[in-house]
């Protein structure tokens, strides 16, 4: 629009009078801006962007096609990955339910109590499963509420709860992420693997037989896998979610998107292994929560199941204690 | 009932920014919130076209789809709203919208998102029609008036057109045919699907 103008002020200078009044002839058409010209140039992730005078450059992105990419992505297979996350691992443990029971300890309790999980252990540990949960739930909500909790409360109560949902899932994020550092400083150095690992994935930890115990230290290779898969995806989740929280650190066009659909894949994933370790931890196996509850172990709990750690533990114990009973240090 | 649309005719918008003021006025839109807004494309260059743009009321809306508490509705006349009440204001609306419709007041702890506030279509909210209720919340209900949206009632160049999709169509490519050039009827493919053929 203001082409001609400034041509005719051109023009009324008196240079090229002539060849402006033949330009501004010339049909608009020839050089106007098609929007459906800009929308075919679009690559993918990409908008129609121009210029604005309000104080919000974010504002000047005119079009931008992705959202629907994204929400069609959001409303479709991220709900399908979610349901059959959680689904498919809750039918894993009702079948491993049903083959192998609840895994007891075979030499029954021994009445004695081995410290495995100190009070910062514990600590760290409770605060890590209380925030995980309130935040698994909060953000399954975001998933899956709409369909499955809004028709049962109503749209009120829905609505109440999924915003203190929010801000629940935003404020516990932070305790989230500390105990997640506190648990990968105070347990990294038994959870590097080894060779025992090997052997100890080739029986299945036992699993799935009766008296198969293979050997391990503080922590066996089932709870490694779910160490690193905790502080691997953990990791994910918190990084993804300071983005989403901080949406301008994520950058302009698709970044927000690309970020929570990491972010809710992880989290299906997550959810499905936190899922398989809460029910070992508790009603899956006999004499376990101890060692998330009060910290202390029963002896043949432990040596079932981590035999080389109570060696290791009972000996170094002996040789603290003040009577000096002879005793053979275990090979390491 | 109509399928009320918006089309701004970019070869008539001076960018005066009349269309945002009104709407900021009619509605008591908040410091930091625009509803509408205008930007210009090819600033500068040949070609240079501006276009107003606010919530297109798409068919099929995004926002509605990703809402994760099912706070949109869509009305008879085809106007997308929202029931603030319910509204948590997480944001995905604004990620999933292409015209960058939704708008957050900054109220919540540490700045956080508000309550999402958008174009109306200058019809309300949820609440019983022009209720105090309804105003405060959403602005003025000028459909329930029998009067269109005061962006387009007001523009000085009768660029941008709200009514019925059929009808500003219609005026939109007789004005076409008649001056022989159209930029095109802007977001109209991406929100509705189609666009208007000349």
């Amino acid at each position: 629009m203001r082409q001609p103008i400034t041509r005719l002020a051109l023009g009324a200078a008196g240079l090229f009078a002539t060849a402006f009044a033949a330009l501004a002839q010339v049909n608009p058409t020839a050089n106007s801006v098609q929007e459906g010209a800009l929308m075919e140039a679009l690559q993918s992730g990409q908008s129609v962007t121009g210029r604005i005078s309000i104080p919000d450059s974010g504002a000047s992105v005119l079009i931008d096609p992705s959202g629907r990419t994204w929400a069609s992505l959001h409303t479709g297979t991220l709900q399908w990955i979610t349901i059959i996350a959680v689904l498919g691992m809750l039918a894993l443990l009702v079948a491993f339910y049903l083959y192998r029971g609840r895994v007891r300890v075979e030499a029954g309790f021994s009445g004695r109590k081995i410290l495995r999980f100190n009070i910062i252990d514990r600590f760290a540990h409770w605060l890590l499963a209380t925030t995980f949960i309130i935040l698994a739930l909060t953000g399954l909500n975001l998933i899956l509420g709409r369909a499955l909790l809004l028709p049962l409360i109503g749209e009120g109560a829905f609505g109440t709860l999924s915003a203190w949902g929010k801000i629940a899932h935003n404020y516990l994020a932070w305790p989230f992420m500390a105990a997640l550092i506190m648990v990968f400083v105070l347990w990294v150095a038994h959870n590097i693997p080894n060779r025992l690992d090997l052997e100890w994935i080739k029986q299945a930890g036992g699993l799935l037989q009766k008296n198969v115990h293979p050997p391990a230290r503080k922590f066996n290779a089932g709870q490694k896998i779910i160490f690193w898969s905790v502080i691997i995806g953990g990791a994910l989740l918190s990084w993804t979610g300071i983005m989403l929280l901080f949406p301008g650190e994520a950058g302009p066009g698709t970044g927000w998107q690309f970020y929570q659909v990491i972010h809710a894949v992880v989290s299906a994933v997550m959810v499905a292994i936190i899922l398989a370790h809460i029910y070992i931890g508790s009603l899956g196996m006999e004499g376990a929560f101890d060692a998330m509850g009060n910290g202390e172990v029963d002896e043949n709990w432990a040596r079932e199941h981590h035999s080389l750690w109570v060696e290791e533990k009972l000996g170094r114990d002996a040789a603290k204690s003040p009577p000096p009973r002879a005793r053979a240090t275990p090979a390491e | 009932m109509a399928r009320m649309k918006f089309l701004c005719d970019a070869d008539r918008c001076i960018e005066c920014n009349a269309c945002v003021t009104a709407c900021k006025n009619e509605h008591e839109v908040p410091w930091g919130i625009n509803r509408r807004r205008v930007v210009t494309i090819n600033d500068g260059l040949p070609g240079e076209r501006s276009v107003s743009m606010a919530c297109m009321h798409c068919t099929d809306a995004p926002c509605a789809a990703v809402c994760p508490v099912a706070c949109f509705y869509t009305t008879d006349d085809a106007v997308v709203l929202h029931n603030k009440d319910t509204c948590i204001g997480c944001g995905y609306c604004s990620y999933a919208c292409p015209f960058g419709a939704p708008q957050y007041p900054q109220m919540a702890n540490f700045g956080t998102r508000g309550k999402m506030d958008k174009c109306t279509y200058c019809s309300g909210g949820p609440e019983a029609d022009l209720s105090t209720a309804e105003y405060q919340k959403y602005g003025a209900n000028r459909l329930a008036e029998g009067k269109l949206p005061l962006c387009a009632e007001m523009c000085s160049t009768k660029a941008l057109l709200a009514g019925d999709g059929d009808i500003i169509a219609e005026i939109y490519r007789e004005r076409v045919v008649t001056r022989g050039y159209g930029s095109g009827a802007w977001g109209w493919r991406t929100a509705y699907g189609d666009t208007v053929n000349v």
